[in-house]
C-alpha cells in the first residue's frame, strides 16, 4: 500500500512561503513526477512527504492515516538522494543491511533481503566493497537497494540521476522504470528534467513557485497544456510562442505551436534559417520569421535547408490558445 | 611553473627553522640533561651544559622517596576520565551545534571560547569553597570534573569544526533509514567522525596531562597527579635542580611518548578540513 494524500500542505521559512498551500493525491502504485525550475519548491516538497521538513500547516496522509506529525522513520517511506547518501564508513551489504538493523530485524533475514537485492540490482559482486571503490552508477544502486529492502510503502527520489553522466542517467532510468513495473510500489520522483518526467511517470506534477500549475498524464500535458508555464516547460525543443497580430488571427492573446508541428515547405510563413542541427534522425531549424519572430522547427529525417535559406512553413498540428493572462482557452 | 629556490635561501632558511627549534626545545634538553647530573653541578656557577659526573643517583632517589606509580595513575585517571567525559557531553552538543543550530549558537560558541581567555586564578577561591563545601577536594572525581569543564569548550570547539564538514544528507538517509537520534550519532555521525574525536581525545589527554595549577590547587596527596608530583620536589627546605629535573623528566615521559606516537594523527587531525 502506499496512497499519500496532501491537504492544503503549506511550508514557510522565515517570512518566505515556499509552499503557499498544495492539494494532491498520490494512489498506490503510481509513479508521481514532481517537475518544475530550480527553486520551485519540488525538492522542499518531497521533505515534508519524506517528514524531513515539518509542514507550518496541513495534513499528510499516508496509507489513509494522518503522518504529518511523524518522524522520517515511522512514515514507511524509503528515500534515495541526489548525493546518494551512502554511509562511507560501511561496507556495501552494512550499507544496504543498516535500515533493516534499524528496525531490529534477525541476521539471517538481514541477509536473505541484502542477497535478494543485491542479485536485482547486480551488486552481488560488490557486496564486501566500500562506496568510495564504486563509480556513480554503483553507488546509486546501492543507494536504491538500502530504499528497497526496507519494503516501503513508498519511494521517495531527490533528483537521482543529476550526478551521473549522460549515458549512464539514460540506463539507470530505464532500470528505476522497470524497477517500478516489477515492484508495483508508489515511487514519487523529483526533477528539473523534463525528459526524465516524461519518460518515466505515470502522472507528472508540474510546480511553479510553490504551486501546482497542472497534473496529469505526460501526453495529456503534453497535448492539452492548461497555461502557459506548462506549454513552455513540457515538451523538447521548447513550444513555439507567438503573440500580436498572428495570434489575434486565431482569437488568441499568445499562439503556440510545438516545433514538430510546423512544416517545411509552403505555408504562410516566410523566414530565413539561423541556425541548423542535423542529427541524422532530427533536423533543427531556427527560422526568423518576419512578423513573428524566431520560430523553432523539427523536422523528421533530413531536410537539405542550411543556413541562410530562405523557406516557407506552415502550422501542421494543433495551435495551442491562450488568453492575456496565460491560461489555456 | 614551480618557485624556485636558490640553494642559499635554502641553507639560510633551514639554519633559522633548526635555530628556532633548538631554542624551544633547549629547556626540556636543560632539564633532562640537569637530571642526570650531580646536585653540586647542577648548581654550579657558571652554568655547565654538560659534566663529568654522570649519575642516575637522582631517579633512583626520586623513585625511593615518592610513591610514583600512584602518582602516575591518577594522571591516568584524571587526563583519560576528563577526556572520555568531556566527549560524552561534547558530542551531542556539537551535534545540535553544527545540524539543528539555532539563533544564539554561534554567540554561544564564542562565549565558551571567552570563557578559556578568562585566568584561572580568577575563579580560584569560588572553586575551592564549592570543592571544599561538596567534599570534592582531593578526590579524583572531583579533578576528573574540574579538568573536563576546564577543556570543554575547546573539545566542542574541535568536534563541531569537524562535524560541518559531515554532509547532513548522510544523517537524513539515516533518519529515513529508522535510526532514532542516538542511533544517528552512535552509527553514522561518530564513525565518520573518528579521525577528528581521536585527534580531539589525544589534545585533550595531553592539556589534562599537563594541567598544573588545578590539580595543586586542589589536591593534596591522594588525588594528586604527576604535575602535583614535581612540584612536590621544590620544597621549602631547598631546590633539589637534579632531582627535580629528574622527577620533570619522570612527569613528561609518558605523555611525551604518547605525543611521539600520536604525532600524524594529531596533525592530522588538527589539519583537518584545511585542505579539501
Amino acid at each position: 500500500m502506499g496512497k499519500i494524500e496532501l491537504t492544503k500542505v503549506r511550508k514557510s521559512f522565515g517570512d518566505v512561503h515556499v509552499i503557499p498551500g498544495i492539494d494532491l493525491t498520490i494512489h498506490d502504485g503510481e509513479f508521481v513526477v514532481f517537475v518544475g525550475p530550480s527553486g520551485c519548491g519540488k525538492s522542499t516538497l518531497l521533505r515534508l512527504i519524506a517528514g524531513l521538513e515539518d509542514t507550518t500547516s496541513g495534513t499528510i496522509e499516508i496509507d489513509g492515516k494522518d503522518a504529518t506529525t511523524l518522524p522520517p522513520a515511522k512514515r514507511g517511506l524509503a528515500m534515495v538522494f541526489q548525493s546518494y547518501a551512502l554511509y562511507p564508513h560501511m561496507t556495501v551489504r552494512k550499507n544496504i543491511a543498516f535500515p533493516l538493523k534499524m528496525a531490529g530485524m534477525d541476521l539471517a533475514e538481514q541477509d536473505r533481503r541484502v542477497e535478494r537485492a543485491a542479485k536485482v540490482l547486480n551488486l552481488a559482486s560488490y557486496l564486501d566493497r566500500r562506496p568510495g571503490q564504486l563509480s556513480g552508477g554503483q553507488r546509486q544502486r546501492v543507494a536504491i537497494g538500502r530504499a528497497i529492502v526496507r519494503e516501503p510503502a513508498a519511494f521517495l527520489f531527490d533528483e537521482p540521476l543529476s550526478n551521473l553522466d549522460a549515458a549512464l542517467r539514460v540506463g539507470m532510468r530505464q532500470e528505476i522504470s522497470e524497477l517500478h513495473q516489477s515492484l508495483k510500489t508508489t515511487m514519487i520522483y523529483v526533477t528539473h528534467d523534463q525528459v526524465e518526467a516524461m519518460t518515466m511517470a505515470d502522472k507528472i506534477v508540474v510546480l511553479n513557485a510553490g504551486r501546482i500549475e497542472q497534473v496529469g498524464a505526460p501526453l495529456e500535458l503534453y497535448h492539452n497544456p492548461r497555461n502557459l508555464f506548462v506549454a513552455g516547460f513540457i515538451g523538447s525543443p521548447k513550444m513555439n510562442l507567438i503573440e500580436g497580430a498572428e495570434a489575434a488571427r486565431h482569437k488568441a492573446h499568445t499562439i503556440g505551436v510545438r516545433p514538430e508541428h510546423v512544416t517545411v515547405g509552403e505555408g504562410p510563413w516566410e523566414g530565413v534559417v539561423g541556425l541548423s542541427e542535423h542529427l541524422g534522425s532530427d533536423s533543427f531549424l531556427k527560422v526568423a520569421v518576419e512578423g513573428i519572430g524566431t520560430l523553432t522547427v523539427r523536422a523528421a529525417g533530413e531536410v537539405g535547408v542550411h543556413h541562410g535559406d530562405r523557406i516557407r512553413l506552415a502550422p501542421a498540428g494543433k495551435i495551442h490558445r491562450f488568453d492575456e493572462s496565460g491560461n489555456a482557452l | 611553473m614551480a618557485r624556485a629556490v636558490s640553494p642559499r635561501r635554502k641553507l639560510l632558511t633551514t639554519l633559522a627553522a633548526w635555530a628556532v627549534a633548538l631554542i624551544i626545545f633547549f629547556p626540556v634538553l636543560w632539564m633532562i640533561l640537569t637530571s642526570f647530573k650531580t646536585e653540586v653541578s647542577a648548581v654550579a656557577s657558571p652554568p655547565q651544559l654538560f659534566t663529568a659526573d654522570w649519575t642516575l643517583e637522582n631517579y633512583a632517589e626520586v623513585w625511593a622517596r615518592s610513591d610514583y606509580p600512584r602518582f602516575f595513575w591518577n594522571s591516568v585517571v584524571l587526563s583519560v576520565g576528563s577526556t572520555l567525559l568531556g566527549l560524552a557531553i561534547a558530542i551531542p552538543s556539537a551535534w545540535a551545534m553544527a545540524f539543528v543550530p539555532g539563533k544564539r549558537t554561534k554567540d554561544l560558541l564564542m562565549w565558551m571560547l571567552s570563557t578559556k581567555m578568562m585566568p584561572a586564578v580568577a575563579v580560584m577561591i569560588p572553586l575551592y569553597l564549592i570543592f571544599l563545601w561538596t567534599g570534592l577536594i582531593d578526590t579524583r572525581i572531583g579533578l576528573v570534573i574540574a579538568l573536563m569543564l576546564m577543556n570543554l569548550p575547546i573539545i566542542i570547539w574541535m568536534l563541531y569544526t569537524y562535524f560541518k564538514e559531515i554532509p547532513g544528507e548522510i544523517l537524513e538517509a539515516a533518519r529515513m533509514d529508522g535510526a532514532s537520534l542516538w542511533g544517528e550519532i552512535l552509527y553514522v555521525l561518530t564513525p565518520m567522525a573518528i579521525p577528528g574525536i581521536a585527534s580531539t581525545m589525544l589534545l585533550n589527554i595531553i592539556l589534562a596531562w599537563n594541567e598544573a595549577f588545578w590539580t595543586i590547587v586542589l589536591t593534596t596527596t591522594k588525588a594528586a597527579p604527576l604535575s602535583a608530583f614535581i612540584a612536590s620536589f621544590s620544597a621549602p627546605q631547598g631546590l633539589f635542580y637534579a632531582k627535580l629535573s629528574a622527577a620533570s623528566a619522570m612527569a613528561i615521559m609518558p605523555i611525551l611518548i604518547l605525543g611521539w606516537f600520536s604525532q600524524k594523527q594529531l596533525v592530522r587531525g588538527l589539519t583537518f578540513g584545511a585542505v579539501k
